[in-house]
């Protein structure tokens, strides 16, 4: 691309990291990809978390049973069962992203028709069907950290 | 419907907040607040043209065929990538409104984007039909067949106005300034999905580096906001499976054929009888 901008004095206007954030007037979808990034970036802080954690066992035993100790709190607790939240939702979301671009459940393209739909609000009760399934499965294992 | 505490029937003024930019005086983009009468079906854009003929001559905006064809007038209208000709003020439900130039392009002045890199990525696809028979595509004998359904295959991403709201709603082009973009991808597709078409492979070849096709993270936000209901998303994922049906040996397609000469045995539909004919008006 020519460097039009530098040459002409234009104002350069990405919105940057902030445009994959701030979504502005947009509907579920968009959302969801906001949430996958941030549900992606805390499972990575999470596995090197979990690794530097597992590296006390080198030390010693007592280290490691200390740390578990101080671990062993309701807000720990609720740390993890976020942890597997954000898993599930990564998982399952990842499932139908695979699946979506690579062009399958979208259907055939359709003659725009006014009001348009697009093949995702076509394919909404996909994505209502996997949220149905992630709110199972996260009933499910609350009971695992009572 | 909200509209600051009043009754949308009894509103008369509309208050447009726009961004302006001046790049001979304006070190920075600022707000300026503009108040006009609003009349009822009102667009965004009858809104700008008012300020500009009657209040601030000098707001720079890009403008033409008022009816949704051109593309000219997209721009960011309370947060969302809009046409503001298509734009009917009652329809977004306020009467304070934020207008802001296209983001994810640069601004040459006001509320006018630069959008020659969405036109340099949009011709960097090959858009145009490319077969192997050369002498038929630069001396054509007839037209080449196509069924309805191999029309229909294509022809939603073929209405593209590039008005550039695709680009603009894209997280991906908000951070990747090589990604090729919603807008020229769904071109791409567009040629590809062609019947008539069977070179999809160099095109191809243009849309598989990694600030192509790959790119995409489908957040959907670029259907959401084209005005001409192209559904650039679709088109994207479409063309990814198409990409990947090529790199596991996926051949060119036959293209359609060149219609066969008319016979010249058709019969002639006959003309009704309530038609006026040249010899009545003599």
């Amino acid at each position: 691309m020519k460097a039009q901008s530098s040459e002409r004095r234009y104002l350069e206007n990405y919105l940057g990291i902030k445009g994959w954030v701030w979504g502005g007037r947009y509907r579920l979808e968009r959302y969801l990809y906001t949430l996958h990034r941030i549900s992606g970036l805390a499972l990575l802080f999470y596995f090197l978390l979990h690794i530097a954690m597992n590296g006390f066992r080198l030390s010693s035993g007592e280290s490691w049973t200390s740390l578990m100790d101080i671990f062993d709190t309701p807000i720990v607790k609720f740390g993890e069962y976020l942890v597997l939240a954000g898993f599930t939702f990564h998982a399952l979301n990842g499932l139908r992203l695979i699946l979506q671009e690579l062009g399958y459940t979208l259907g055939r393209p359709k003659p725009p028709v006014y009001p348009y739909v697009d093949a995702l609000e076509r394919r909404r009760p996909i994505v209502f069907v996997m949220g149905g399934v992630i709110i199972i499965l996260l009933v499910v294992f609350i009971f695992n950290f009572i | 419907m909200s509209n600051n505490g009043e009754n949308q029937g009894s509103v008369s003024k509309l208050t447009l907040k726009v961004q302006r930019y001046n790049p001979d005086r304006d070190k920075a983009p600022y707000m300026q607040e503009f108040t006009l009468p609003f009349r009822k079906g009102m667009t965004v854009l009858d809104g700008l043209l008012y300020i500009r003929e009657n209040i601030d001559s000098s707001l720079a905006f890009r403008a033409s065929c008022r009816m949704g064809i051109c593309g000219a007038c997209a721009m960011l209208i309370n947060n969302l990538p809009r046409l503001a000709c298509h734009t009917p003020v009652e329809e977004i439900g306020e009467f304070t409104l934020e207008i802001k130039p296209l983001p994810n392009f640069a601004i040459v002045k006001d509320l006018v984007p630069d959008t020659s890199s969405m036109f340099e990525k949009h011709a960097s696809v090959k858009p145009y039909l490319m077969r192997d028979d050369q002498e038929e595509m630069e001396h054509p004998t007839a037209e080449f067949v196509q069924s309805p359904d191999e029309l229909e295959s294509y022809l939603q991403f073929a209405y593209c106005i590039k008005c550039g709201a695709c680009v603009a709603a894209c997280p991906t082009s908000a951070t990747g300034k090589l990604y090729l973009g919603p807008q020229a991808l769904t071109q791409a597709y567009r040629y590809c999905g062609d019947s008539r078409d069977n070179k999809s492979g160099e095109r191809i070849s243009a849309v598989d580096p990694y600030y192509g096709v790959w790119g995409c993270h489908f957040a959907g936000a670029c259907s959401q906001v084209c005005p001409k209901g192209v559904d650039p998303a679709l088109a994207i994922q479409l063309l990814r499976r198409k990409v990947f049906a090529q790199s596991l040996g996926g051949k060119e397609r036959t293209p359609s054929p060149v219609a066969a000469p008319p016979t010249g045995s058709k019969e002639k539909i006959p003309v009704p009888e309530f038609t006026v004919t040249q010899d009545d008006r003599s």
